[in-house]
């Protein structure tokens, strides 16, 4: 019964009256461009970083 | 206000800048993403449909944020753009450079997420009315702004001319704020003034609120990350910095 009613709460909550799409698709893509802002500069950073090192071992 | 001064004075070196910004970064990062995490379950699963918008109104839980992110991003830019052409200091210009992109990308999201909600609720993901066109050209502003800066083979000029377009476009942050104002528009007025009553119930204010503060901390966060990043390019033969990059 539980089970039952955990699934319809979330079938409910991805169909949200028809506009489920709409929403989560909304919020897949902001998520998305977040995470992707999020790791872009550490990830330049790291590698300049590492270039950085590389130059001056050589040094 | 001398601690403004100061401080004003100092965030002008890259070294004192790049060393002291690393914990900004990990907390701006940490409290940003979990305000969006908290202010998103809180739209997504505890707040009545809206009357009129139905559920499609969660989607105004990112979508405003973004905007009104998008417009923070651009004045920041056009302050950098002015204190780089007054004073010439190379962190407002390394400023413009690392959050140009950004903000490039939050008003992409802000234009992609008005679209989609226009579509259940206005029956039409696109209007050209005066705020979707004004957004529309912060969006090519700030590609305008990455552009230009590619194009131009000398820095010094490169920056100047960055830092002019930056404080000339900062013209279109009153007329997407005012657009619904002063034209007919499909957008309605502005639901949250300083100094008055929000025209929106509490239970929509609230996450809203939260998932303001959440991007803006967030989006902080990238900035000064993508800053940093931007001073290791620009300063990789100054010594301090060779130090530390042997010492971390």
């Amino acid at each position: 019964m539980a089970t039952r009613l955990g699934s319809e709460v979330v079938t409910e909550l991805l169909a949200m009256d028809g506009h489920g799409v709409y929403v989560w698709s909304a919020y897949g893509l902001s998520f998305a461009a977040l995470g992707g802002l999020g790791i872009w500069p550490l990830m330049s950073l790291r590698a300049r970083i590492r270039r950085l090192k590389e130059r001056g071992e050589r040094q | 206000m001398g601690w403004i001064k100061t401080t004003f004075h100092k965030s002008g070196s890259p070294r004192w800048f790049f060393t002291g910004s690393r914990p900004w970064v990990i907390g701006l990062y940490v409290f940003g993403a979990l305000l969006i995490v908290v202010g998103s379950t809180w739209g997504l699963g505890f707040v009545p449909p809206e009357r009129l918008q139905g559920n499609s109104v969660r989607i105004l839980f990112i979508h405003a944020p973004a905007a009104h992110l998008a417009e923070a991003i651009y004045v920041a830019i056009a302050i950098a753009g002015f204190v780089f052409l007054v004073w010439r200091m190379k962190m407002a210009d390394m400023l413009i450079q690392a959050a140009a992109p950004i903000g490039f990308v939050v008003t992409v999201v802000a234009l992609a997420t008005g679209i989609i909600w226009g579509i259940p609720t206005w029956g039409t993901g696109w209007v050209w009315d005066a705020r979707t066109v004004s957004t529309l050209l912060l969006a090519f502003l700030f590609f305008g702004l990455v552009a230009l800066r590619e194009a131009i083979g000398r820095e010094d000029r490169a920056s100047r001319a960055v830092a002019l377009l930056a404080l000339v476009g900062v013209i279109n942050i009153p007329v997407i704020k005012y657009s619904v104002e002063w034209f007919t528009t499909l957008h309605q007025p502005p639901s949250i003034e300083i100094g008055k009553k929000p025209a929106i119930d509490s239970v929509f204010l609230w996450p809203l609120a939260v998932n303001v503060l959440g991007f803006y901390c967030f989006v902080a966060g990238v900035v000064i990350a993508a800053l940093r990043a931007r001073i290791v390019e620009r300063e990789a033969g100054a010594q301090w910095l060779r130090d530390w990059a042997l010492k971390s």
